[in-house]
């Protein structure tokens, strides 16, 4: 089965690696900084002993004060796990870089978390409503929509 | 004493005006009357039977509709189930499901319909056949169920197109759906070629 890393161990390699980034980190979870969301992934994907090479799932949630980037991240070579996450304060213009330059799978997730939340990725090449169509307006998934 | 036994026909008015009828008729009826269709070949005659335009067309119409599977939710499970072996829709003529809208005369709407598959709901009736009906199978094909508030299911597909038998069940089962088909039934068969 795959083994869920520790996340306050990753925290603390990732601080070892360059400071900064981590805003908080428990068993389940990292939490880093919105700008440097795609250094720490690009650390994660390509640093050896963590080689996260497959990302399962890429969603958001809404929590009324800030929105959360959730990714779920797995490494086929070591079989583990990390839930990485990042949060958005800015209700108006919510922007998280894009991670489709590291993992494919991101792209059609990233415009769906676009579609139903609203959080822009900045440097995501195709960032189109997915499953709404053009032209609709608001985002539906957002705690204030109706 | 000898008792004359044939005296029996007796000179009562109304038994003899009774047998005077009969014999009468009697002799009148020695011929049979010639059948109406006897100017027909006895070949043709054995193999031909008159009946309305608009009955013959409709009973062919009812007995061999083809419906277009139109599965968009949960809805198209038991219309699956309808079209297998244990309640069998063949019995109604009904043997194939059209994936082609242009040989289908029947659209069983199963499931919810969104907004963004409502312009395909639309093309693929157009591009149905006259003449054509529509099902609306289960509560959201109906009023957008569950979801009618939703902001993205539309709400009862008869916004879209319109709709001849509507069968409510959420799912409904596969009688539900059949006892739907057998009202189309009825629905072709007051149907007039003069009109449709």
């Amino acid at each position: 089965m795959t083994i869920a890393l520790n996340g306050e161990e990753v925290a603390e390699k990732i601080r070892g690696a360059f400071p900064g980034p981590v805003v908080a980190a428990d068993k389940a979870a990292v939490i880093v900084t919105n700008q440097s969301l795609y250094q720490v992934a690009e650390f994660l994907k390509n640093t050896a002993g963590f080689d996260f090479d497959y990302l399962t799932d890429l969603t958001a949630v809404d929590y009324l004060d800030y929105f959360e980037v959730v990714y779920h991240l797995t490494s086929l070579k070591h079989n583990h796990s990390l839930v990485l996450k990042t949060r958005c304060y800015e209700r108006g213009k919510p922007v998280v870089s894009s991670v489709v330059n590291l993992w494919r799978a991101a792209d059609f997730q990233e415009r769906e978390v676009y579609d139903l939340m609203g959080i822009t990725f900045e440097g995501h090449p195709n960032l189109k409503r997915l499953l709404l169509w053009e032209g609709f307006v608001g985002h539906p998934l957002r705690r204030d929509y109706l | 004493m000898e008792i004359e036994r044939y005296e029996v026909i007796s000179s009562d008015e109304i038994d003899a005006a009774e047998a005077l009828r009969i014999n009468s008729l009697k002799e009148a009826s020695q011929q049979a009357i010639p059948d109406p269709d006897r100017w027909l070949e006895e070949e043709l005659r054995r193999n031909v039977l008159l009946t309305t335009v608009d009955y013959a067309v409709d009973w062919a119409r009812s007995r061999s509709i083809f419906p277009l599977m139109f599965g968009l939710a949960c809805c198209a499970f038991e219309m699956i189930g309808s079209a297998a072996s244990r309640f069998d829709i063949s019995r109604f003529g009904m043997d194939i499901f059209r994936w082609s809208p242009r040989q289908a005369d029947l659209m069983i709407v199963a499931g919810t319909l969104t907004w963004k598959m409502a312009p395909a709901v639309k093309l693929v009736y157009e591009q149905m056949a006259e003449p054509k009906w529509v099902i609306a199978m289960g509560a959201c094909a109906i009023s957008g169920g569950t979801f009618r508030e939703s902001y993205s299911v539309v709400p009862g597909i008869n916004h879209i197109i319109p709709v001849d038998v509507y069968v409510p069940g959420c799912p409904p089962r596969p009688e539900g759906l059949l006892y739907g088909i057998t009202k189309i039934h009825k629905k072709i068969g007051k149907e007039s070629i003069k009109t449709s």
